[in-house]
């Protein structure tokens, strides 16, 4: 079969699946008064169009930061801000202050999931179709397997139209900052990477890569002449398009400071509920969220998480290809997720098939049996501890192949 | 290639293809179900809480049980498994009931009932000629197992409309794998069976007939194909025969004892009814129908007809039974002139009448040819087509689903020969889109397109490569006529809807849609009886017989 059809027909099981799991319930459906993630996203069309710019980020009357106020960098409210111009075409109760607070239709969960699926379509999905097609090794048959894959993978899945995120926004851009650096358009990478980081703050995971893959490439080409007129390309790029995405941010220095406070918040502990990270696992043997005080926690995971992440980023620095670029992806984001603070699960999104048989029969007995009445979160722990050793073996081998450099070459699926 | 699969291997794609429409099945549990739900959900309380005397006489419900007996047990044992998920399910009186728990139950029995049908492709596939050596995207079982499972059709019927024709097809083709495979006695009585469980399927027993009678009756038959009188086997003849028999006695026994059979039949084939339902199956009559709105149109234009003095041509969607023709004559009058004499012979009403004596004389030239010169089962199989692709023509009250029983068996000619292939895709993408009026709601839209062409690029592709030599499966006439369906489709569920038009005909798009397709599945008969009829004799060995 031609080419064009099977990614076609990858293209249109991948649009299948992610419709049909729209179709069911999303994250706080019906729960008052603060429901989940889906309000969260609808609170912030409501907020981006009714209140001006430097109110978007501050405690007023209007805008209660304490109901889902916006935590993510201003991309995320720009974008919050078109989709509730479509919002206020079709229907104006959607977005109307205060009063839309809580509101649950099945025409405006249609028109939510219809977002997903547009950004999804014009980002995300180009995206792994050109990645697959011109950086996966292997024979015609391989690329579209390996699309199949990617674009069937359950997690992003389930997240963004299950649960309800726009995460295939980032890392859509991200993969398109991926694209950029591999056909050696390093401006266009850094632009579309830059644009990422300004979507969603846990981009943070792959930056360092970013950074030290770059600053190689330019050292490489030699730091006066052409590899210095390269790396000040490049930071032009970068800087600018961060100014032009907090221009409106900019105008008085309290604005931008209040915006990092939101997208960092370090008064919020070392971690919450479940996560399969190193923090969470050790609490249960240690109580370290209460011995510790917060400050030493912040230079506990600080400490760690650069400590796991070196080994990776000097030897992307000192051998900036690309095959070392995609191992230290990987690399970089299990570090951030297994030492750095205040991770949500969801920052995790993969999965090793041989564990999946040890998940899939957790899950089976935490749904159908009771756990016993001394510990009553016992089954959520155990699938986050047994998942937490997956990933800490998966740090392990992982720096130990960008370090050692084996000799089969493999394209790795992107984590974040 | 990287992807040849080892012999041992052999049959995991069939079972990665299974689990993979199961796991879609289960997704799409939420979706829209329409009012065949409570109707399966009614038959499940009434055959749990009443006697069977009392079955096909209940009517608290308007959907009273109009499925032959067999069904009726089936949905009695469902009912059991279903006392587990939801018990007010089987209160009768609960109409319209649609907990969680039912929705979850109901949808499951569907989804496993399917198991029926993915053993039913496998022994399908069997029956195919292997060509070794090929790669798995290129065989022909791969092909049809895809054309089979993910049919866009059942999915569309079974797993969002909600029916069980999975099941039911799986029935049928298995018999017909059974033939293949020179198994004459199960398949036989797999078709009793399947004729006991939906009895529209009477509309493919001249086929079964004329086959058994003349292939496996007539034992041998001479060097050029033709009959040999002296080869009549009785001994097969009274096997069969008891088979059919029992089955049908096993099915209709108890009512027959309670006397109850006038009721049963009356209840399986009701005859206030018209012509067509409220929206137009694409056969035969959706062309009249349009012929003989346009000639009143142009003729009161013309000054040739009186307005006045013309019947009202109720065209009205919505719950329309009858139907009067304004031009035209009604077929109810003309039916009453034709067949008065045959109405002496069977107490049936005259305008069924009328319909099947279409049929069986339209269908009689292929009869005749598979008795004249039978080609096998292949030849069996088309034929068997054709009496579906006809009773769908030219039928009584036909809904458009029953499209889907010509669709399966032919995907099995499809991969065996090109010009098959051509015809399957040319009806196959018709009728496709002609079920798109089932789901009309907003959030199955996406779906259904993403469905259509997930299963219409996949057809073509794969037909293409499996047949690429010998030129294009698809002359340009009919590769115009097919993407002539996106603009149709667009005109349709996006554009017309913003028209002011919408209010005052709000019909007008099904019969757009209707009437489109109807000439393909017009074309597509036409192609395919010719083709029976110019058919070479069994002169090449195939695996097929």
């Amino acid at each position: 079969m031609e080419n064009w059809s099977l990614f076609s027909l990858c293209v249109l099981l991948g649009l299948t699946s992610r419709w049909a799991v729209s179709f069911h319930s999303y994250s706080g459906a019906g729960k008052p008064p603060m429901f989940g993630d889906y309000e969260a996203q609808r609170h912030w069309q409501e907020v981006t169009y009714n209140l001006p710019v430097h109110e978007w980020y501050f405690n007023t009357t209007n805008n209660d930061l304490n109901y889902w106020g916006l935590d993510y960098p201003p991309l995320t409210a720009y974008h919050s801000l078109v989709c509730a111009y479509v919002a206020k075409l079709l229907n104006p109760e959607w977005v109307e202050l205060h009063a839309s607070r809580g509101y649950e239709s099945h025409s405006h969960k249609l028109f939510m999931r219809a977002t997903v699926l547009f950004t999804d379509i014009l980002i995300y999905i180009p995206a792994v179709l050109l990645y697959c097609f011109y950086f996966c090794d292997g024979s015609s048959k391989q690329k579209v397997a390996t699309a199949l894959c990617i674009l069937l993978y359950p997690g992003l899945i389930l997240i963004d139209y299950g649960h309800f995120q726009y995460n295939s926004v980032s890392l859509g851009l991200a993969l398109w900052g991926i694209l950029g650096l591999g056909l050696g358009w390093d401006l266009f990478g850094s632009l579309a990477f830059t644009l990422a980081l300004n979507y969603k703050q846990m981009e943070l995971y792959h930056s360092l890569p970013f950074f030290c893959y770059l600053l190689g490439k330019c050292i490489k080409q030699g730091l006066i002449g052409r590899g210095f007129f390269q790396l000040a390309k490049i930071s032009l790029t970068v800087l600018v398009t961060f100014a032009l995405c907090w221009m409106p941010f900019l105008s008085d220095p309290k604005q931008p400071l209040q915006v990092l406070h939101r997208l960092f918040p370090f008064g919020r502990g070392l971690f919450e509920d479940k996560v399969a990270n190193t923090w969470c696992s050790l609490n249960v043997l240690i109580k370290i969220k209460t011995l510790l005080s917060r400050e030493t926690q912040l230079f506990l995971s600080f400490a760690l998480t650069l400590l796991f992440i070196l080994p990776s980023s000097l030897k992307l620095l000192s051998k900036p290809n690309l095959w070392q670029f995609k191992l230290a992806l990987v690399n970089s984001s299990l570090a951030f997720f297994l030492f750095s603070f205040q991770v949500h699960e969801k920052s995790i999104l993969l999965a090793f098939w041989f564990s999946l048989v040890a998940m899939a029969a957790l899950s089976f007995t935490s749904v159908w049996l009771e756990p016993p009445a001394k510990f009553p979160d016992l089954f959520p722990v155990l699938v986050s501890i047994l998942s937490f050793l997956h990933f800490l073996g998966f740090i392990i081998y992982f720096n130990l192949v960008q370090l050692m450099e084996p000799q089969r070459k493999k394209s790795q699926k992107k984590t974040n | 290639t990287v992807m040849a699969a080892p012999m041992t291997n052999d049959q995991s794609w069939f079972y990665a293809l299974a689990l993979g429409v199961s796991f879609l099945k289960c997704l799409l549990i939420n979706a829209y179900h329409s009012t065949d739900f409570e109707v399966h959900r009614n038959w499940l309380a009434l055959t749990h809480s009443l006697p069977v005397s009392q079955w096909y006489y209940e009517a608290t419900s308007e959907w009273t049980l109009d499925y032959p007996p067999l069904f009726a047990w089936f949905e009695y044992g469902l009912s059991h498994i279903a006392c587990f998920f939801d018990k007010e399910m089987l209160v009768v009186p609960n109409l319209n009931y649609a907990s969680p728990a039912t929705v979850l139950f109901q949808r499951l029995s569907v989804i496993v009932a399917d198991v029926v049908f993915f053993y039913a492709v496998k022994e399908c596939c069997k029956c195919l000629r292997e060509d070794k050596g090929k790669d798995l995207l290129g065989k022909p079982s791969f092909i049809l197992t895809v054309l089979l499972l993910w049919n866009f059709g059942l999915l569309i019927v079974d797993h969002i409309h909600f029916q069980y024709n999975g099941f039911l097809f799986g029935v049928l083709l298995l018999s017909i794998a059974r033939h293949c495979q020179n198994r004459h006695f199960e398949g036989a009585f797999l078709f009793s069976v399947l004729l006991n469980l939906k009895h529209i399927y009477l509309y493919i027993a001249p086929a079964y007939g004329i086959y058994l009678l003349r292939c496996f009756c007539f034992t041998q038959s001479n060097a050029d194909g033709s009959l040999q009188w002296r080869s009549f086997s009785v001994v097969r003849l009274v096997i069969l025969g008891t088979i059919v028999l029992s089955t049908f006695a096993v099915s209709f026994g108890p009512f027959i004892a309670l006397g109850q059979l006038p009721q049963v039949l009356s209840r399986l084939f009701p005859f206030k009814r018209g012509l067509c339902h409220a929206y137009w199956a694409p056969n035969i009559w959706a062309l009249y129908n349009i012929a003989d709105k346009a000639f009143s149109i142009l003729g009161v234009k013309f000054r040739l007809l009186d307005i006045n003095k013309l019947p009202k041509a109720s065209m009205t969607g919505g719950l329309v039974q009858e139907f009067q023709h304004s031009v035209l004559p009604s077929v109810s009058p003309l039916a009453t002139l034709v067949c008065t004499l045959l109405s002496i012979l069977v107490n049936l009403p005259n305008s069924n009448i009328y319909t099947i004596f279409v049929i069986l004389s339209l269908l009689q030239p292929a009869l005749f040819k598979i008795w004249h010169r039978p080609n096998g089962a292949r030849g069996f199989l088309r034929c068997l087509v054709i009496c579906a692709l006809g009773s769908f023509m030219f039928g009584w009250h036909v809904h458009e689903k029953a499209i889907m029983m010509a669709i399966l068996p032919l995907s099995l000619l499809a991969v065996d020969s090109r010009k098959d292939a051509g015809i399957f895709l040319m009806l196959s993408v018709t009728s496709h889109y002609s079920l798109f009026p089932l789901l009309f709601t907003t959030q199955e839209l996406p779906i259904k397109i993403f469905l259509m062409l997930l299963f219409t690029i996949f057809s073509l592709a794969s037909l293409k490569t499996l047949f690429r030599k010998g030129g294009a499966l698809l002359n340009p006439l009919e590769v115009t006529y097919l993407l002539g369906l996106i603009p149709l489709e667009l005109i349709c569920e996006f554009v017309y809807p913003l028209t002011v038009w919408q209010k005052t005909f709000p019909f007008l798009p099904l019969m757009l849609t209707s009437v489109y397709c109807a000439l393909g599945v017009t074309y597509a008969f036409i192609r395919l009886y010719i083709s029976l009829l110019t058919c070479s004799d069994t002169t090449k060995k195939t695996k097929m017989q």
